[in-house]
C-alpha cells in the first residue's frame, strides 16, 4: 500500500543542504502496525509528513495504492489526504472557536458533505469514543486526553485507510495516553494501517513493527508478534 | 466544499475574535456612511438650488441688453455706437409672439422710501402686473400693481414685508402714502414672505410701475426682461422669436442676449451633480483606507491563524480552498460594515433633514449602491494577497507553529 523508493528529503538550512531523510526504501502492507523511533532530528517526522503528502520528497517516488503520489498537483494530494490519510497530532491542533462536533465535522464540510450525514456521522463517533456529552465543548473546555480524542475521531471521520499518528501521547499524561492508544488500536484492529512516531519506548514498543530511524536512515526494521 | 458551509466557516472565524470584527466593521461602516452622507449633503445643495428656480416660475426666458460675444463687422462698429438698451416698447413687443404667454419689463434701481418720520434704503423694481404671475408672488394684503397701460406712471406701490414691518410698525399701511426717491406713492399692497429668491430678498423690495421707476430714475432702459412661454414645448420657439422681434426693432442686429431658465438651470445642475460625485469621491478615499486596514488585518488574521490553516492543509483542505475561506471572511466582513454604513448614514440623513429642513438632503440611489459596491470591492480586492499567502503556506512549519 505504502511504497516508497529511494525517498530523499534536504532542507536548505542558512544556505547549507540538511539531509533529513537519505534514500529511504520502506513498503508498509495494509493493516500493518509501524512505529517509528529514533533520536530528535533523525527524520522520523518528516517521513510522516511526507506518508501523510503535507510534504514533498526531494526526490525518490512515493506509490499510495499502486499510484505515484509524488507528481501530484497540491489540490490533488489535497484530495488524496481527504480521501485517504488520517493526521493526529501531539498538540492535537483542533481550531478553538469551534465545538468538539464542529471539529469533527470540518473534515467532511471540506469534502462537500451534506450538513445532516455530517452531523450524524460526529454524533456516531462522539458516543463510540465516549464524548457523547462533551459535542457542544469547545476545545478549551475540554481535557487533554478528550481533546486527542477529538483529534483522533477527525481524523477517521472520513474512514481513511491510513492513520498517521506524531506523539500522540506526548502531550498527556499516562491515564490518558493509555486510554489514547487503546482507542489507536483498536482503529488499526478494525484493518487501519496505523504509523505512529514516538519517542516512548513503550509505545513503540507495541507495534507489530517497529523502524528505528538514524541520521534521516532506517537503522532497524523489526517485525515481532503482537504484544 | 459548499457555498453555505464556506460562509458558516467564515463567520464563526469573525465570531471568534469579536473585537477585530467590530473594528473593522466600524471603519468600513465610517467609510460607506460618509460617502452617503456627503453624497446627501450635495444632492441636497442641488435640489434645493432646483426648487429655488422652479419657484422662479416655470418656462422663464430672460433677456438681457448687450451681447458678451464677438460678431463680426457690423455697421455699428463703425459709427461708434454702443449696443441699443432694452426699452419698454421692446418689451411690449415680445408680447405679439404666438409662443410668449406674458411679458414683464424690470427697470431697477435704489431709493430711499419713507413714512412719517421713518426712512429705509430699499431696492425698487419697476415692472407691469403679469410679474406678480410670471414670478409667481403671493400677496400678504392688498392687491398688486394695476393692469393698464404700461406707459403711464401711477403713483402706486407695493411693499415687501420687511418694509411694511419697519415703516409702519404695527399700523396699517394700505393706503398709507410714502415717499419713495422724490415723488409720493400710495400703499396699495404688502408682498407675502416668500425669502430669498435669486439674490433679491423679496421682503425687503418696492414694487412700482415701470413708468414710475424709469420716471423716478430719469431713464427709458430696462434691466432685463421676463417672459413666460406658453408651454415647455414652446419654449425654444419663444426664444427664437424673441430674438427675432428684438433683431427687428434693433435694425438687424442682436444685441442682446435671451437666456431660457432651463438653461440656467441646466448649468447648475450640472456643478452640482460634479460637486456630489466630488464630495463623494473624497467620502471614497476612506473606502479605500478601510479596504488596506482589511488586508492589514486579514494578514494579521493568516499569521495569528497559521496553525488553524496547516490543520486545514493535513485534513483535506486544497489551497483553493483555503483561499476562498479568508476570501469569504473578507467579503463577509465588509458586507456587514457596508450594510451597517448603509445604516448609520441614512440615520446622519435624517438627522440632517432634522437640523436643517431648508435643505433636501437625501441621498441618491446610484450613491448608497456605489459606496455598497466600492465596499466589498475593496473587501474583495485587498483579500486576495492575505487569502493567497494563507494558502501557499508550508502546511509542516504551519503545524509546528514556527
Amino acid at each position: 500500500m505504502i511504497n516508497l523508493d529511494r525517498i530523499s528529503r534536504v532542507f536548505q538550512v542558512g544556505g547549507q543542504p540538511v539531509h533529513a531523510l537519505r534514500e529511504i526504501t520502506l513498503a508498509v502492507e495494509p493493516g500493518e502496525y509501524v512505529s517509528l523511533m529514533g533520536p530528535s532530528g533523525s527524520g522520523k517526522s518528516t517521513l510522516l509528513n511526507i506518508v501523510g503528502l503535507l510534504d514533498r520528497a526531494s526526490s525518490g517516488v512515493y506509490r499510495l495504492d499502486g499510484k505515484d503520489v509524488t507528481s501530484l498537483s497540491d489540490e490533488e494530494q489535497a484530495h488524496v489526504r481527504r480521501e485517504k490519510i488520517g493526521f493526529v497530532f501531539q498538540f492535537f491542533h483542533l481550531v478553538p472557536r469551534l465545538s468538539a462536533a464542529e471539529n469533527i465535522e470540518l473534515p467532511m464540510a471540506l469534502a462537500g458533505i451534506p450538513a445532516s450525514e455530517r452531523q450524524a456521522r460526529a454524533r456516531e463517533l462522539l458516543d463510540a469514543y465516549g464524548l457523547g456529552e462533551r459535542a457542544d465543548h469547545r476545545p478549551d473546555q475540554l481535557s487533554g486526553g478528550q481533546r486527542q480524542r477529538v483529534a483522533i475521531a477527525r481524523a477517521t471521520v472520513m474512514r481513511p485507510s491510513i492513520l498517521l499518528a506524531d506523539e500522540p501521547t506526548g502531550n498527556l499524561d499516562r491515564a490518558s495516553g493509555k486510554e489514547v492508544v487503546q482507542l489507536l488500536e483498536s482503529l488499526h484492529e478494525n484493518r487501519v494501517t496505523l504509523l505512529v512516531v514516538t519517542h516512548d519506548p513503550e509505545l513503540g514498543r507495541r507495534a507489530h513493527r517497529q523502524l528505528r530511524l538514524m541520521d534521516g536512515a532506517i537503522a532497524e526494521d523489526r517485525r515481532e508478534a503482537a504484544g | 466544499m459548499k457555498p453555505l458551509d464556506v460562509l458558516l466557516f467564515a463567520w464563526t472565524s469573525l465570531r471568534g475574535y469579536p473585537s477585530r470584527t467590530w473594528l473593522m466593521t466600524i471603519a468600513m461602516a465610517i467609510g460607506v456612511a460618509a460617502v452617503v452622507v456627503f453624497t446627501a449633503l450635495g444632492e441636497g445643495a442641488r435640489r434645493y438650488v432646483v426648487d429655488q428656480f422652479s419657484a422662479l416660475g416655470t418656462n422663464l426666458v430672460i433677456v438681457f441688453p448687450g451681447r458678451s460675444e464677438t460678431s463680426g463687422t457690423s455697421p455699428g462698429m463703425f459709427l461708434g455706437q454702443t449696443p441699443r438698451d432694452l426699452t419698454l416698447d421692446d418689451a411690449l413687443a415680445l408680447a405679439r409672439s404666438r409662443a410668449v404667454l406674458r411679458v414683464a419689463p424690470l427697470a431697477v434701481g435704489s431709493a430711499l422710501i419713507s413714512f412719517g418720520g421713518r426712512s429705509r434704503e430699499a431696492p425698487v423694481i419697476g415692472t407691469t402686473a403679469d410679474w406678480q404671475t410670471i414670478r409667481n408672488m403671493q400677496m400678504a394684503q392688498g392687491t398688486f400693481l394695476p393692469a393698464g397701460d404700461p406707459h403711464a406712471p401711477s403713483p402706486v406701490c407695493v411693499i415687501g414685508a420687511l418694509v411694511r414691518d419697519e415703516l409702519f410698525g404695527a399700523g396699517p399701511a394700505l393706503g398709507q402714502f410714502v415717499r419713495i426717491g422724490d415723488r409720493r406713492f400710495r400703499v396699495i399692497g404688502v408682498l407675502a414672505t416668500q425669502g430669498q429668491h435669486m439674490g433679491f430678498n423679496t421682503d425687503e423690495m418696492v414694487v412700482v410701475p415701470v413708468a414710475s421707476a424709469q420716471a423716478l430714475y430719469n431713464i427709458n432702459t430696462l434691466l432685463r426682461i421676463l417672459a413666460e412661454a406658453r408651454s415647455r414645448e414652446e419654449l425654444d420657439a419663444a426664444k427664437r422669436d424673441m430674438i427675432r422681434i428684438i433683431q427687428d426693432r434693433h435694425q438687424g442686429e442682436l444685441d442682446v442676449t435671451v437666456v431660457t431658465q432651463d438653461a440656467v438651470l441646466a448649468t447648475f445642475d450640472r456643478v452640482l451633480t460634479a460637486l456630489t460625485f466630488a464630495v463623494g469621491g473624497i467620502a471614497a478615499v476612506s473606502l479605500g483606507v478601510a479596504g488596506i486596514l482589511i488586508m492589514n488585518v486579514m494578514l494579521i488574521a493568516v499569521s495569528q491563524r497559521t496553525r488553524e490553516i496547516g490543520l486545514l492543509k493535513a485534513v483535506g483542505a486544497a489551497p483553493a480552498q483555503i483561499r476562498l475561506l479568508f476570501f469569504a471572511e473578507a467579503v463577509l466582513l465588509s458586507s456587514i460594515g457596508a450594510a451597517a454604513g448603509v445604516v448609520l448614514g441614512l440615520i446622519g440623513n435624517m438627522a440632517i433633514v432634522r437640523l436643517y429642513p431648508v435643505l433636501p438632503a437625501a441621498t441618491p440611489a446610484w450613491a448608497v449602491v456605489a459606496a455598497v459596491a466600492t465596499a466589498v470591492t475593496t473587501g474583495i480586492v485587498f483579500s486576495i494577497m492575505p487569502a493567497r499567502r494563507a494558502a501557499r503556506l508550508d502546511a509542516v512549519m504551519a503545524l509546528s507553529g514556527r
